[in-house]
């Protein structure tokens, strides 16, 4: 999960990190109080998860509190890249110097981190990869040691710090590693990071990613968590355990496995080809156990979607029996009665399939269709979809 | 032959006495596995019985080794303990460990891997090869099963099957169940898993038994591209590929924690690319990737 700026900045906070201060405003008024709460200039800034908000004009100086209002004012509510602004930071003005990058990920491909350091920051860091590599040093990290002080000045002096710079930024370096492995991050980056007039080391801004597996270890974790801009179903999904994204087509999909479902989504776009052009309207995956109550739930969030004309079930029983699936099946459409209103296409295969079929077919519902396929099923769904339209 | 499991490899289970870990133990024990024992620290001393069998549970994986010989472990404990599970694994020198474990946070994923990759034996080799986490495990049909894929799917045969997906790798074996399989993998769906596609495609390569291989990719990382230059330069079987995931969306995870295109890196399409331009035929669906493989059987 991507965090909000202001949420990076107070996790850098609070483990030490240099920054400046920083407030959220959900309206003008609270922007302005911010701003007089900081004092002096301060900076208006979008809080979207995603890049370029400052060539969008998500980001403005303001040399007083009213025109810190008036740039809220005009910041939020504005659209960047699809993302609404729903909140501004006000951050404390800052006399920038130099500005320098830094980040530390998550290095899938040599399965360990990637410490990145370069003293040219301020712009994207993919042009700076590209343009002018040389200028970015990449320190690989090994994740049973992490960066020591060692590895912090083996970091900097790849950079090309200056001997006065070079230990200040190291520090700031291991407060950013404590940052990236006690709250179990996957990215903690900043750019800039700079060097005040006075001299001092500060994370101007940061983004950070955080692993949701380890929500477990970080209880607060949680809280960080979107709740606005996520769609309603997704929220309801989440809210009964299901793993359920929103597509925009109109076939509705169930099945079991990550992959399988990701299977499901192509089949059923390949189908669709052949009627009108009718694509997946979700991923959701009801994993190894699907009970009847995870498919009850399930076929409820699909089922409340109205874009959804047909639903797929396409199950293979591996561990799961294909016997609980089918009474899954049918349990669900009992419990949700009239509200089960489109028609389902069931396919099955795999551990005790036959005695699944065999409930679907003595449970004779109007809705369901059997499919002796994945492919059949997906063409048969595609069709219902495109003719419901 | 097979590949890294066969009918003489002595498995023990970590978190033998827990849910997953009892039903599993059972279906291992009914595909014939050599299951010789497991490990739960407050259960040590006590045994499980499953039917006939009667397994003893040890203290430590150590212990349990030096008892049973056992030379494969398979780690069946929540994601919060799989990190000590796996680390007492390496420790104990078990020269195979397939963690089945869904939602292990990639930071204790690195940490044992780092862990895994120090250990090296007198000739400069890892002792300790991993399997997952977030898979479904290895089967050798009609020798062995250490996972949770059904044992009925198919049965013995020439094809060795590699694959992110779990319920993929069950859709393939019984696509092509008439043929039947060497070894079918489930490497996991994580950003860092233990073996990797290029693992798996090198041990089918040098395997006799296996005459063609199925590569199940999907979406995220770029694992599939690295494996299709290594099929140019280094396979000579015929392999057939499968990705997962064209549909979906940049940004959001489908599912298994590293199923995640970002920007322009980890697409369906840039992995299909990759692999045909290595020669690998790859099919759009997994109906037709079978139809591929037959195909390229068929030519043998």
């Amino acid at each position: 999960m991507d965090l909000f700026e202001y949420q990076a900045r107070d996790m850098f906070e609070a483990h030490g990190v240099p920054v400046l201060a920083g407030i959220i405003a959900h309206t003008p008024e609270e922007a302005k109080a911010a701003a007089e709460k900081i004092g002096g200039v301060t900076v208006v800034k979008a809080q979207v998860k995603v890049g370029g908000r400052g060539k969008a004009g998500g980001v403005k100086v303001a040399k007083t509190a009213d025109e810190a209002f008036e740039h809220a004012t005009a910041i939020l509510g504005m659209d960047i890249k699809g993302h609404t602004v729903n909140t501004v930071m006000i951050a404390q003005g800052a006399d920038i110097a130099e500005e320098f990058y830094f980040s530390v990920l998550l290095d899938r491909a040599n399965r360990n981190y990637l410490a990145m350091c370069s003293v040219e920051g301020g712009m994207e860091i993919e042009e700076l990869a590209v343009e002018r590599p040389e200028a970015l040093a990449k320190v690989a990290v090994d994740p049973a040691v992490g960066i020591d002080a060692a590895k912090a000045d083996e970091i900097v002096a790849a950079a090309g710090f200056n001997a006065e710079l070079a230990p200040k930024v190291a520090a700031a370096i291991i407060k950013l590693w404590d940052v990236f492995v006690k709250e179990d991050a996957t990215l903690v980056e900043v750019n800039p990071l700079v060097r005040t007039g006075a001299g001092d080391i500060v994370a101007l801004d940061g983004k950070v990613s955080i692993d949701e597996n380890a929500d477990f270890r970080h209880p607060h974790h949680a809280e960080l968590e979107d709740t606005a801009a996520a769609n309603p179903l997704e929220a309801k999904a989440k809210e009964a355990g299901l793993n359920y994204v929103k597509l925009d087509g109109s076939v509705g999909v169930i099945g079991n496995g990550a992959g399988l479902v990701m299977s499901t989504l192509d089949v059923v776009a390949y189908a669709g080809e052949n009627h009108g052009g009718v694509k997946p309207a979700n991923f959701l995956d009801i994993g190894g156990g699907a009970s009847a109550e995870v498919m009850a739930n399930g076929l409820d969030v699909i089922l409340n979607d109205p874009q959804v004309k047909s639903v797929f079930v396409n199950v293979f029983g591996g561990i799961t029996a294909c016997d609980a699936v089918a009474k899954g099946i049918v349990g669900a459409l009992a419990e949700l009665g009239s509200a089960a209103n489109k028609p389902l296409v069931v396919r099955l295969d795999g551990n005790n399939v036959e005695e699944g079929r065999r409930i679907l077919n003595d449970a004779n519902h109007p809705l369901v269709t059997l499919a002796a396929t994945m492919d059949e099923g997906a063409d048969k769904a595609a069709e219902l979809a495109h003719a419901a339209r | 032959m097979s590949i890294f499991l066969n009918k003489d490899s002595k498995v023990i289970v970590q978190g033998i006495t827990g849910g997953e870990g009892t039903k599993h133990t059972a279906l291992m024990l009914k595909a014939g596995t050599q299951v010789v024992g497991g490990v739960n620290a407050r259960k040590a001393g006590t045994t499980v019985v499953h039917g006939s069998v009667e397994l003893p549970v040890y203290g430590t994986v150590k212990e349990a080794v030096a008892e049973t010989g056992a030379d494969v472990s398979i780690v069946f404990v929540p994601p919060a303990f799989t990190k000590d599970a796996v680390v007492e694994a390496i420790e104990a020198s078990v020269p195979l460990v397939v963690v089945i474990t869904e939602g292990v946070p990639v930071q204790d994923s690195a940490e044992f891997w780092a862990l895994a990759q120090s250990k090296l034996d007198a000739s400069g080799n890892q002792v300790t090869r991993i399997i997952g986490p977030n898979c479904p495990g290895i089967i050798t049909p009609g020798e062995a099963l250490v996972g949770i894929t059904p044992n009925n799917i198919t049965g013995k045969g020439p094809i060795g099957l590699v694959s992110k997906s779990g319920t993929l790798t069950y859709q393939m074996m019984y696509e092509l169940r008439d043929l039947g399989f060497s070894t079918a993998i489930g490497i996991g769906g994580d950003p860092v898993i233990g073996t990797t596609h290029i693992d798996a495609l090198a041990a089918f390569e040098a395997d006799p038994e296996t005459k063609a291989i199925v590569m199940i990719g999907e979406i995220g990382g770029d694992a599939e591209e690295r494996a299709a230059e290594y099929i140019k330069a280094n396979v000579t079987k015929p392999v057939v590929g499968y990705v997962a995931g064209f549909t979906a969306p940049e940004g959001k995870t489908m599912g298994h924690a590293g199923a995640i295109v970002s920007g322009s890196a980890g697409t369906a399409q840039a992995k299909k690319e990759a692999l045909e331009a290595a020669g690998v035929k790859v099919g759009k669906t997994p109906s037709e990737t079978a139809t591929l493989l037959r195909e390229v059987y068929a030519a043998l």
